[in-house]
């Protein structure tokens, strides 16, 4: 089959490579259909994530048809047509007995690397690093599904691939993101990132009840993607985001943030950027967490910081007296994928939402190479990119 | 969490270290400009000094590691921290150079990555040698199966079941009265075989073994089963304890049980307990058998293998 393969810092290549197999009972091979370039590919792109192999596949959004299940899989059948989390999850040890896939005890084979690291492991990723289980990713013609009698979520005809797509990461993501905002109802929340994840998290807060949402990035095509969601706008190098926030929420702040940018954050100060960025390239620091420094100062006091953004290691710089002394809350999260897939599945089939409306490109997989250049570049108001085979 | 007291050589090794370090740096002292050609940064204005700095601080590890005996390991762990500092001037110096000089930098750079895996190895030695004064060696991991505790020890009470989740075990086959063979596969693919019997078993608490007189590689183990509070399953505790013959064949022996024993009990235990939650060792295409920490450098590319 062919499939993307990262060579190196920005650089994929669409290869040859041997067609998946079932490696455990519990495997289901899908011909993937449709699959997305997602935000955190790009920290992949960019060499910031460790432990990658050249020759690793990536992509850890997508769906498609079944075409082979292993003995210990009852529940799907072959021909039957899925949407996959990103997140491998067992289903059964505790992690996952309480619906928190993203940190399933028993999915990453690599787990050791993984608690070296982070004291212990999280579950294991599709295309992300082998510190995260090296298992081969979706951007690719198949792909192998382990757990497949808990992960993959069938999805009916009548919906098209670009309406359910997202439902394998960025629309939870968004989701979780303000859901941990804890949305009571009359609350302003502001979220750092209007790339599609925080176009998510823009109208799920507006789902859960949000009052005003305010969303924060450099990029107007992107900002009018959020406006398309409902929010406000702040441009960050047209305006002192702190003093801006104060200004719309008397003085208060925003009940809560979200971080939906990570890593690889910008700053509107070019000597604060350079030095994170310096820092990060010495690999003295993993990070650049303008965002979340800004969403944390931001924040009114006894507020949340929700913060979904992909973070590859040691932070510099943490606010971590306005934590204590303002006495915030901090959630974080790797989606818990499986948690959300029917709930939200029945808000796109009710009309609720429709989550192709972040797609601005829709590209060929031999065309993956140029899909991550002009997505990371932000070439051709480029918004999220489905890719099929 | 375990004990090692493997300190054999370790004095030999740190002295030997010493007198490298008083050799380069007398060199980097005495002739600055012959060792910044030999790493090929002769073109660079900062490589003196930095040469005289690194040159003075040799001599000072030479002292140490050869005056001292009680900080030796001390004097190690210095080592290794300005190995690390010298990797990173080096890598600096590889970026912006390239034809001959780069290959010096090259050759350069793996001398002393090369050093730094004996000082790393000196260093762990002398940290040992001060710590344990010998004896066998024991091992321990813990882990929380989400299983009730009656099902987690009947399922490795059946010893049979073992080499489902230790890789290292081909079979483990009951003999009659308490006793079992066990077989494994040692290094380069040789198997070996020793007796074994139940000493302890405890239903649902604990179950203690050992291997009977004559195995080539004695060694004995419990394994403890506790509920976890408030519901979250039971605890699993395991201590293994080999006693390491001397000789070239009790060296092998032991790498039955592992290069790094401790990690592979751990291994071990998360095997197990995916066995009892999932019912499966899950495989990657990165570990296509499973767990294995110490593949963790020598892994598959994350694409399937294209064998069936």
């Amino acid at each position: 089959m062919r499939a993307a393969c990262w060579e190196g810092k920005s650089k994929i290549k669409v290869e040859k490579v041997p067609d998946p197999t079932i490696l455990n009972d519990r495997d289901a091979i899908v011909r993937i259909t449709s699959t997305a370039i997602c935000g955190s590919d790009l920290h992949i792109y960019s060499g910031f994530i460790p432990t990658m192999r050249r020759g690793d596949i990536l992509g850890h959004e997508f769906m498609g048809e079944v075409v082979e299940v292993g003995s210990g899989v009852g529940n799907l059948r072959v021909g039957d047509r899925v949407v996959v989390p990103f997140p491998i999850a067992c289903g059964a040890c505790n992690a996952c007995r309480n619906e928190a896939y993203s940190i399933c005890e028993n999915s990453n084979p690599n787990a050791a690397v993984a608690e070296k690291l982070m004291g212990h492991s999280p579950a294991g990723i599709f295309g992300y690093s082998h510190m995260l289980g090296g298992f081969a990713g979706g951007q690719a013609e198949y792909v192998r599904v382990p757990f497949a009698d808990v992960g993959p979520f069938k999805v009916e005809d009548d919906l098209t691939d670009e309406q359910v797509l997202f439902l394998t990461d960025i629309f939870p993501t968004g989701f979780m993101g303000a859901e941990m905002c804890d949305i009571k109802g009359g609350e302003t929340i502001a979220v750092w990132g209007a790339g599609p994840v925080g176009q998510f998290a823009v109208a799920s807060a507006y789902l859960l009840g949000a009052e005003r949402v305010i969303a924060i990035d450099r990029f107007e095509y992107r900002l009018a993607y959020a406006r398309k969601a409902g929010a406000e706008t702040l441009n960050y190098e047209d305006v002192d985001v702190l003093e801006a926030l104060r200004e719309m929420t008397g003085g208060r702040g925003p009940d809560a943030v979200i971080d939906a940018v990570g890593m690889e954050a910008h700053h509107a100060v070019g000597a604060v950027h350079a030095y994170d960025r310096g820092k990060q390239m010495a690999r003295q620091e993993f990070d650049r967490p303008h965002a979340l420094r800004e969403a944390i100062l931001a924040v009114r006091n006894g507020g949340t910081v929700s913060v979904v953004g992909v973070y590859g290691g040691f932070v510099d710089k943490f606010p971590m007296h306005a934590v204590i002394n303002r006495s915030l809350t901090i959630k974080a999260g790797q989606c818990h994928v499986h948690r959300y897939l029917r709930p939200l599945y029945d808000r796109i089939r009710n009309g609720d939402i429709d989550p192709s409306f972040v797609i601005s490109h829709r590209m060929r997989l031999s065309d993956t190479p140029e899909g991550y250049r002009i997505f990371r570049d932000k070439l051709d108001e480029c918004n999220k990119i489905v890719l099929t085979p | 969490m375990s004990r090692s007291p493997d300190s054999r050589g370790a004095p030999r090794l740190a002295r030997a270290l010493g007198v490298a370090s008083l050799g380069l740096g007398a060199a980097q002292l005495a002739m600055p400009r012959r060792v910044a050609k030999a790493a090929g940064v002769d073109d660079s204005p900062a490589a003196h000094p930095v040469i005289l700095a690194v040159g003075a601080r040799e001599l000072l590890h030479a002292a140490g590691l050869l005056g001292s005996k009680k900080r030796r390991g001390t004097w190690a762990t210095t080592r290794v921290l300005g190995d690390a500092m010298d990797l990173a001037v080096l890598g600096v110096a590889l970026r912006g150079r390239s034809g001959a000089r780069r290959r010096r930098t090259t050759l350069a750079t793996a001398a002393v990555a090369g050093i730094t895996a004996l000082d790393v190895v000196a260093t762990v030695k002398e940290r040992r040698a001060g710590r344990v004064a010998g004896g066998p060696q024991s091992f321990a991991a813990t882990i929380t199966v989400n299983k009730p505790r009656q099902e987690v020890y009947r399922f490795w009470r059946q010893l049979s079941n073992l080499p489902s989740f230790m890789t290292h075990l081909e079979s483990v086959e009951a003999t009659g009265a308490g006793r079992s063979r066990w077989t494994a596969t040692g290094p380069a693919g040789k198997k070996v075989t020793w007796d074994a019997e139940v000493t302890d078993d405890t239903p649902g608490r604990a179950i203690a073994w050992r291997s009977v007189p004559g195995a080539t590689a004695p060694n004995s183990g419990v394994v403890r089963f506790a509920d976890a509070p408030g519901d979250r399953g039971t605890e699993v505790r395991v201590e293994l304890t080999v006693e390491v013959p001397g000789g070239v064949v009790g060296r092998a022996v032991a790498l039955l049980f592992g290069e790094n024993p401790e990690q592979q009990v751990r291994d071990d235990l998360r095997r197990f307990k995916q066995v009892m939650e999932t019912g499966e060792v899950l495989r990657s295409d990165g570990t296509p058998e499973g767990t294995r920490a110490g593949r963790m450098l020598t892994q598959n590319v994350a694409q399937p293998a294209g064998v069936r």
